[in-house]
């Protein structure tokens, strides 16, 4: 089977990227060392591929009406043109299809970001209830064919400054823009330009897509102005601290969202209806999401790893991994109702029973360590 | 890729060097450390444990993976480098001076039947 490969495929190996198959793309996972590329995230600025993601554009008089049904977060409090939105979206059943953000541009002109393994099913999905609602939307995905936009994340304390650096113009649009917000920028160097203040880090930075024939161009000009090139793996390591969730692992179509910690993404307190609520109402939340640092050596938290809670309780391991930040063996778990943060609980690794301590999320933040 | 022509391999992607004395030491060769990325964490055996060929024997944690290091042939453990559980990236840094542990062979003859350098290069494609 052939991998898919991004616009961005040739500069990977170019640069002498470790390509591996990401769910069927054929990505970089680091381009020498995801340590030394994390910690370039952490102190400075390095920038992710995330062209395999899908660019989703949702137009019509109906669009806002079809996301306050379609999705778990309330656009509703996207009121201002250029806001961002984390969702969830999910099936009757309440289990997580995919995790997303939505930008607000007009009333009539919505985008979602979606994953890039799930993108065919969000996208059939999504065509499927705007025929069952009868919206008569226009669903575009962006990601394939001639309109297609590629995005790139610039990540970091100075990943800001950098992309000024190379696009000039987005400065004046975009330097008194908060978190989650986007603005597009008409006629830069390398086309129109979308520049999102969002990222999957825990550091500051921009989400920015492209036209897909100029990304490659946009790539260079970034490596030239000093943004570290920076993998899959750190993108792991990075997302991890941050203790945000990676769908496929931390939730899936089967996981309760209330038990993987999105509970402030779901909107359970408004009146409005959407697919998944009344299914989550009746379940309510059965497990906690926290997070576990190891303070025992023997091994590194993977997921799947079981949680054996002072009670005898027994939780799982959803994602683990070897902080670079801190140091230490961290991950994020399903436990236990009756587990308190600052608890410690035995973790199985191999033969072996571990302890670890439950802590509040997220590990890192801005690059500062929060959890010790 | 770095594969010295006076060392033994296995399909596993260690390699084994014969002291004179006779006693085998142990490590993951350069395509295994460039395969696993920044590694971690390294669990040795116990002094004095003895294998058959293809125990596991150690493990060998990068960031992404964790990945388990078998005995290439039969023997009891005597020695294991305590400076290579220390640092752990001293693998990737030099992965055939970050020796893992030594073994002293149940059967001096089981080291010839590894693979040669030749061999091991043909088996991972350089």
């Amino acid at each position: 089977m052939t991998l898919k490969a991004t616009p961005l495929n040739s500069a990977h190996r170019a640069a002498g990227a470790k390509m591996v198959d990401f769910g069927g793309w054929d990505m970089p996972v680091n381009y020498g060392s995801q340590i030394e590329e994390h910690n370039a995230v952490r102190t400075d600025a390095g920038m992710f591929d995330v062209s395999h993601m899908c660019v989703v554009d949702l137009e019509g008089a109906n669009v806002r009406q079809f996301l306050r049904g379609l999705l778990a977060n309330n656009v509703d409090k996207l009121q201002v043109p250029g806001k961002a939105l984390y969702s969830c979206m999910l099936n009757p059943e309440g289990g997580v299809i995919d995790d997303l953000i939505v930008y607000f541009f007009r009333e009539d002109w919505f985008r979602l970001v979606v994953n890039a393994g799930t993108a065919e099913k969000d996208l059939a999905w999504m065509r499927q209830q705007n025929d069952a609602t009868s919206s008569g939307l226009t669903i575009t995905q962006r990601r394939d064919g001639a309109d297609a936009i590629a995005l790139v994340a610039v990540q970091g304390p100075n990943a800001r400054a950098r992309v000024w650096e190379v696009l000039p113009t987005a400065k004046a649009a975009s330097e008194a823009m908060k978190p989650f917000n986007v603005v597009i920028v008409p006629g830069t160097a390398f086309g129109e330009a979308m520049v999102a203040r969002t990222g999957y880090t825990g550091e500051d930075g921009f989400e920015i897509g492209v036209p897909a024939t100029q990304v490659e161009a946009l790539w260079n000009a970034l490596v030239a102005a000093g943004v570290k090139p920076a993998g899959l793996g750190a993108r792991d390591t990075l997302r991890l601290e941050a203790g945000m969730n990676l769908y496929g692992m931390d939730m899936d179509e089967n996981v309760n969202p209330l038990d993987a910690g999105l509970a402030w993404t779901i909107d359970l307190v408004s009146e409005r209806d959407f697919i998944g609520k009344a299914a989550l109402q009746a379940k309510g939340q059965q497990a906690q999401f926290l997070g576990l640092i190891l303070r025992e050596k023997g091994g590194i938290l993977r997921a799947h790893q079981k949680v054996i809670a002072a009670s005898g309780a027994v939780g799982e391991i959803t994602s683990g991994t070897f902080s670079p930040s801190m140091q230490q063996a961290i991950a994020l778990a399903r436990v236990p109702m009756d587990v308190a943060i600052g608890d410690t609980v035995q973790v199985e690794i191999r033969d072996k029973k571990l302890a670890a301590t439950v802590v509040k999320l997220p590990f890192v933040r801005n690059g500062k360590v929060l959890a010790v | 890729m770095n594969i010295p022509t006076d060392l033994k391999y296995t399909e596993s992607h260690e390699w084994v060097r014969r002291e004179e004395d006779g006693t085998l030491t142990v490590g993951i060769t350069d395509f295994a450390q460039d395969a696993l990325g920044d590694i971690v964490f390294v669990e040795l055996p116990q002094v004095g444990k003895t294998f058959t060929a293809g125990d596991d024997a150690a493990v060998v944690e990068s960031v992404k993976a964790a990945s388990d290091i078998y005995a290439p042939v039969g023997g009891t453990v005597t020695e294991v480098n305590q400076a290579t559980a220390d640092a752990p990236d001293s693998i990737n840094t030099d992965a055939f001076s970050a020796w893992l542990f030594k073994l002293k062979p149940t059967d001096a003859a089981a080291y010839d039947g590894l693979m040669d350098a030749d061999a091991y290069g043909k088996s991972t494609g350089n």
